[in-house]
């Protein structure tokens, strides 16, 4: 392979890596933004959206087959199982304590996310479960790389919710609300708006995108387990810190900036992949250190 | 009591505070319909709190509060602001990063109908034609005095029944003031109701048609707004000037 070949394949990896760790942080973002939660639970939605998803291609793949409607379908009804989970997690475990000290909901949170690892391990018993995926081998060649379908279609989803979000966020009046929110939530509710409805329908979209992540990695990878959820949490949450918390073009940028930096990373000579997290992690401290604001976060200034 | 219409907004013996803090002591106001009503007295003395309980940010411990007929004491904040009782907070409270149509298009968010959203804007471009030349701009980036407009141009998207208006004059230079002063007259002649807390008494009550005067959270003193401009004891006892 010619440098030019390993630098495509890099980017086709770098691509699908960046869209699960995106997806997940758009999450993380859109709810550190409502209510300035670090949602510590939010990889473990991920995992169960894995999980959903498998249960649903499972019963349905005698009559759609394991191909991509399967796991489209799949994906679609996980999003909306572990979107209404999203929600029941924020209205039981986050919304009582939404006047509470911070510290007590980030405790919350950890507390959710062991609850959710656990129930999945003990019904799992801690396997890796086989996702019944069967997609072909198909694909085209560049040079000497080859692409598969498979990869082209799961950045296209990726891309399409992303796009999804970007217009719902930036073009619809409830997207405007949703914005408005996070910025000042008493002026939001003398316009009218339902602040604790529009946090719900946060936590709903979030856990949903989590959830299409999750079901869409098992099916890319070929499994799930109760932990796969532990370390894209906190990926996704590098990621929404490196384009800045809070910020939705910030989190799509940041997910794809960590997929290429530990796609190319680990092409480095006498770097291997065990490295990747550490430049991750390496990366947020850095930015944490230089820009804490992040990429494209703005720093919190009033003009009075 | 007053010269002209029904009572829209009734406020019988609120009391409301923060934490073991009473703020206010048990509040009768009422407002009337068509009428610039002026709630004065010094910082600390309740205006705030008082247009806060009213539109249902700071919940009434004792007393009712009326609107339109209707009795909304205890509602959410979201629900009262729906049925027409618009509060332009102290402070203005532009929504930074998003854009002076942006701010607007949320004032107008109980309307659905996006036609009539899109007449309102207009006649908020007409009255502060600077919000249409900056409309595309973030609404917190403007100066003072525009975000004085733009938060009175938001509140107008609503299409109210009430306005509360909280300092509107706040921070702003001199010229800002009258000209901001001359906009609240020109809502109120146009048949928008106003309840109007202001630190510029003088200025308020010659604007106002009734004025309460509000001291540690009680009413002191009200009267036509004419008689208590009148009165040189008042205005220096409550008014500081």
């Amino acid at each position: 392979m010619t440098a030019f070949d390993v630098v495509m394949q890099q980017i086709v990896n770098g691509l699908v890596l960046g869209s699960f760790y995106a997806l997940v942080a758009l999450g993380y973002t859109m709810i550190f933004g409502v209510i300035k939660l670090l949602n510590f639970a939010h990889g473990d939605l991920y995992m169960v959206g894995g999980f959903v998803g498998f249960l649903v291609l499972s019963a349905i793949s005698g009559i759609t087959g394991g191909g991509w409607t399967g796991v489209a379908i799949s994906m679609f009804l996980s999003m909306i199982a572990v979107g209404c989970l999203g929600v029941v997690i924020e209205r039981v475990a986050y919304h009582p304590m939404l006047r509470a000290p911070r510290l007590s909901i980030l405790i919350t949170a950890l507390a959710v996310s062991l609850v959710l690892q656990n129930t999945v391990l003990s019904i799992t018993h801690g396997q890796y479960t086989a996702f019944g995926a069967d997609f072909g081998f198909g694909g085209v060649n560049l040079g000497n790389v080859f692409i598969t379908y498979n990869q082209m279609i799961l950045v296209g989803i990726a891309a399409f919710l992303m796009i999804g979000l970007e217009v719902f966020v930036s073009r619809t009046q409830y997207g405007r609300a949703m914005r408005a929110v996070a910025i000042d939530k008493d002026m939001c509710q003398l316009m009218g708006i339902n602040v604790s409805g529009v946090i719900a329908v946060t936590f709903l979209i979030g856990s949903a995108l989590a959830a299409a992540a999750g079901t869409l990695a098992g099916a890319y990878y070929g499994s799930v387990w109760y932990f796969m959820g532990f370390l894209i949490g906190l990926k996704a949450f590098t990621a929404a810190v490196i384009g800045g918390i809070g910020s939705i073009p910030g989190a799509m940028l940041g997910g794809l900036i960590l997929g290429f930096l530990e796609a190319f990373g680990t092409q480095l000579p006498g770097i291997g992949s065990e490295w990747k997290d550490v430049f991750s992690f390496a990366v947020l401290i850095l930015v944490l250190v230089f820009k804490p604001t992040g990429l494209l976060g703005k720093s919190e200034q009033e003009r009075m | 009591m007053s010269t002209s219409g029904n009572a829209v907004l009734k406020l019988k013996g609120i009391e409301a505070g923060y934490g073991r803090i009473q703020a206010l002591m048990g509040i009768d106001l009422e407002v009337h319909e068509g009428q610039i009503v002026t709630l004065l007295g010094a910082n600390g003395a309740g205006k705030s709190t008082t247009l806060k309980t009213i539109s249902g940010l700071v919940r009434a411990r004792a007393g009712s509060v009326e609107f339109m007929g209707e009795d909304i004491t205890g509602k959410n904040a979201h629900q009262i602001a729906r049925s027409g009782l618009v509060h332009v907070p102290e402070g203005r409270h532009i929504l930074r990063g998003l854009s002076v149509k942006e701010n607007l298009e949320l004032g107008a968010f109980t309307v659905s109908d996006a036609k009539l959203r899109q007449t309102r804007m207009q006649e908020v471009f007409d009255l502060f034609p600077i919000l249409g030349k900056r409309q595309h701009q973030d609404g917190s980036l403007l100066s003072g005095g525009e975000q004085q407009m733009l938060a009175m141009g938001r509140a107008l998207m609503h299409g109210p029944k009430l306005l509360l208006l909280d300092e509107p004059s706040m921070g702003l230079a001199p010229k800002l003031v009258l000209e901001t002063m001359r906009i609240v007259k020109r809502l109120n002649e146009a048949g928008t109701t106003i309840l109007l807390v202001e630190q510029n008494a003088r200025l308020a009550l010659r604007l106002a048609h009734y004025g309460y005067v509000l001291e540690s959270g009680a009413i002191r003193m009200k009267d036509e707004a004419a008689r208590l401009q009148a009165d040189k004891s008042i205005v220096q006892a409550y008014l500081g000037e």
